[in-house]
């Protein structure tokens, strides 16, 4: 049997591996030699200064973006330019982004069905049992027949990650989730978030929220320039870093 | 309740009436005052000689004689002619025909227009229409002489190419657009070329090479037959304007529309068919409309290729001598209805906007 192909690996391999992942935007040498691995159920903290190609990284992972050297092996699928292995790996990774990107024309429950009905091939009434399952999850069940520009900008992310669940997906990637948001709504958001990790899913997380990284993060990674600087435990990494340019930021930062 | 934040105030008692709304609109500061009384003069001298030449002067009865004696229109050019203007060169006493088509066609068109009636049935009802529709026209069954479509004139004619314009060019639109757009060189090479050589040469030139030059290359005793050329050279030349259009809606919508189809894992055309194009061409309502409104009137150029539409009949009329210097009236006759039917698809637009609209705020 092909391993990379049917994404059938033991519980102790990683689920998501980059080994030596490099990238250019032209001429830009935007990530270098990134080496990462996330076992199961592990939560990543990513951050670093803005550029730093935290975005970049994480896009690669359900293939928004391609790379040049290096490989990533995401559910034991290896990612190239076969389309197959790009389905299987979007299906199983869901991901939220800064400015949401709910669909507008829908209504929130339509944003929630959509994907499952037309990759799951789920009969539309159980996408709806599950979509309001989800939507009763991140607290927003009454909003099921709005759209989503009639929603707050916390509300609709909590929407974005509740689209997400509604494809069981095994890894979540957020973006920046709440740096979009309004201080009051940061934290309804970082609740779900909180919850998620809670449960065992699989998160991968550029967040400039060090508390949240603190409460949850099994490890925090520090990107920049294009490479990835240090990572450890969020307890030493706060009171311990041990790369100069990580104290630099951090001091920055808090 | 006491609360003063929560005490409601009844809303500003706006003052309205005519004098009011003068004031407001007409005469607020001096700019405005002087246009509104330049418009006024203007007014007063056209209104008067037009309404003396539509009406007080004019002559409603079908005589020449009387019409040349009047200094107002001839109506009566109209009520002698209508029928060749309406009905082009299509045989006089199978006139019905086409009128009854028509009438189909308009019936059928303003079914699709409401949204009661967007359903299975809708199709259906138009399958069986355009059957009717086709034996109406050529005939040569069930006991209706037969009708060679070179013969279809008229305001059949017009709505027949405008209709077919507007149904076929849409998805070919739709898809030079999205092929523009292609990830796929030889795709976007092709839909380029296309667009560019289409938009690049007028209509004109499209229908006279469709029907002159179209022939050189067809293998020898194949024939296309006029009318078909025409549309196909109108069908052509609005598509390459509305993939234009369409491509601006495509363009206008966020990356992030396209990144959340494709991180859920949709596919090319799922992602395209129910997230992008749906938010697109509900942005570019109004300039497709603008296309499609343009071409309605754009058909009556096939008079260059003998056919003659509702403008064309007109012209057949006029070439009656007796007739002859009452062109004009033939013109203001046809130029109303052309409005109707712009009018009417400029006020459906709006509304189809507001019900693409609805629910959404952004
Ligand atoms: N499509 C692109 N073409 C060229 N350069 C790009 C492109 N996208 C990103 N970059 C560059 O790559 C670098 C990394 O971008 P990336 O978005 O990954 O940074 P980031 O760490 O997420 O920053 P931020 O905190 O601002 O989101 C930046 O310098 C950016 O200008
Ligand atoms: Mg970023």
């Amino acid at each position: 049997m092909n391993e990379t192909q049917t994404g059938a690996t033991d519980g102790n391999d990683p689920i998501i591996e980059l080994r030596k992942l490099n990238k250019w935007y032209g001429s830009f040498h935007v990530l270098r030699d990134i080496d990462l691995s996330v076992a199961r159920q592990e939560r990543i903290v990513v951050c670093g200064p803005s550029g730093s190609g935290k975005s970049t990284m994480i896009r690669c992972i359900n293939k928004l973006e391609d790379y040049q050297g290096g490989e990533l092996h995401v559910d034991g699928t290896l990612l190239n330019d076969d389309v197959k292995n790009i389905d299987h790996v979007r299906r199983e990774v869901g991901m939220v982004f800064q400015h949401f990107n709910l669909f507008p024309h829908l209504t929130i429950l339509q944003n929630l069905t959509l994907a499952p009905v037309w990759v799951r091939k789920l009969p539309k009434k159980e996408a709806e049992d599950t979509a309001m399952h989800y939507l009763a999850r991140v607290k927003i069940a009454e909003q099921a027949k709005k759209y989503p520009g009639q929603l707050s900008g916390g509300q609709q992310q909590r929407v974005a990650i509740a689209r997400s669940l509604c494809m069981n997906p095994r890894i979540m990637l957020f973006d920046e989730p709440t740096s979009a948001l309004d201080p009051e709504m940061i934290k309804e958001v970082l609740d779900v978030m909180v919850e998620l990790a809670r449960e065992g899913m699989t998160m991968i997380c550029v967040t400039h929220e060090m508390g949240f990284a603190k409460e949850v993060a099994d490890r925090v990674v520090f990107m920049d320039a294009g490479e990835i600087v240090e990572q450890a435990p969020p307890d030493r990494f706060f009171d311990n870093p041990s790369s100069e340019r990580t104290k630099l930021f951090l001091s920055q930062i808090l | 309740m006491s609360d003063a934040r929560t005490t409601s105030r009844a809303a500003p008692v706006v003052q309205t009436g005519p004098v009011q709304w003068a004031k407001e609109n007409l005469f607020n500061g001096p700019v405005n005052t002087a246009l509104t009384l330049i418009s006024l003069y203007v007014l007063w001298l056209a209104i008067p000689p037009l309404v003396n030449w539509a009406l007080i002067d004019a002559v409603f009865t079908p005589d020449p004689a009387t019409c040349k004696a009047a200094s107002g229109a001839c109506w009566g050019f109209i009520t002698e002619k209508y029928r060749l203007m309406l009905s082009g060169t299509y045989p006089y006493e199978q006139q019905w025909r086409p009128v009854v088509a028509m009438v189909v066609l308009l019936g059928l068109i303003g079914m699709s227009m409401n949204s009661r009636f967007w359903n299975i049935w809708l199709a259906a009802y138009w399958v069986v229409g355009i059957v009717v529709m086709g034996v109406l026209m050529w005939g040569g069954v069930l006991g209706l002489p037969y009708v060679e479509n070179a013969k279809w004139g008229g305001l059949p004619l017009t709505l027949i190419l405008a209709v077919n314009g507007i149904v076929f060019s849409f998805p070919l639109a739709i898809a030079l657009a999205l092929g523009r757009r292609s990830n796929m060189p030889a795709i976007r090479a092709v839909c380029v070329t296309f667009i560019e050589l289409v938009r690049g040469v007028p209509l004109i030139t499209v229908l006279f090479m469709a029907s002159l030059m179209l022939p050189l290359f067809l293998p020898e005793g194949m024939t296309i037959d006029k009318l078909l050329r025409a549309q196909v050279g109108i069908i052509l030349f609005t598509a390459a304007y509305e993939a234009e259009v369409i491509r601006g809606g495509l363009q206008a919508l966020p990356r992030g529309q396209f990144e959340a189809g494709d991180s859920l894992g949709l596919s090319y055309w799922q992602k395209t068919g129910l997230i992008i194009l749906p938010q697109a061409l509900k942005l570019v309502i109004p300039p497709m409309v603008n296309t499609f409104i343009s071409m309605f009137k754009d058909t009556s150029l096939v008079i260059i290729i003998g056919l003659f539409d509702l403008l064309g009949s007109v012209r057949l009329a006029a070439n009656d001598p007796m007739w002859r210097p009452f062109y004009v009236e033939g013109l203001v006759f046809v130029a109303v209805i052309y409005f109707i039917f712009c009018y009417t698809i400029a006020r459906y637009s709006e509304h189809v906007e507001r019900l693409a609209r609805k629910g959404e705020r952004r």
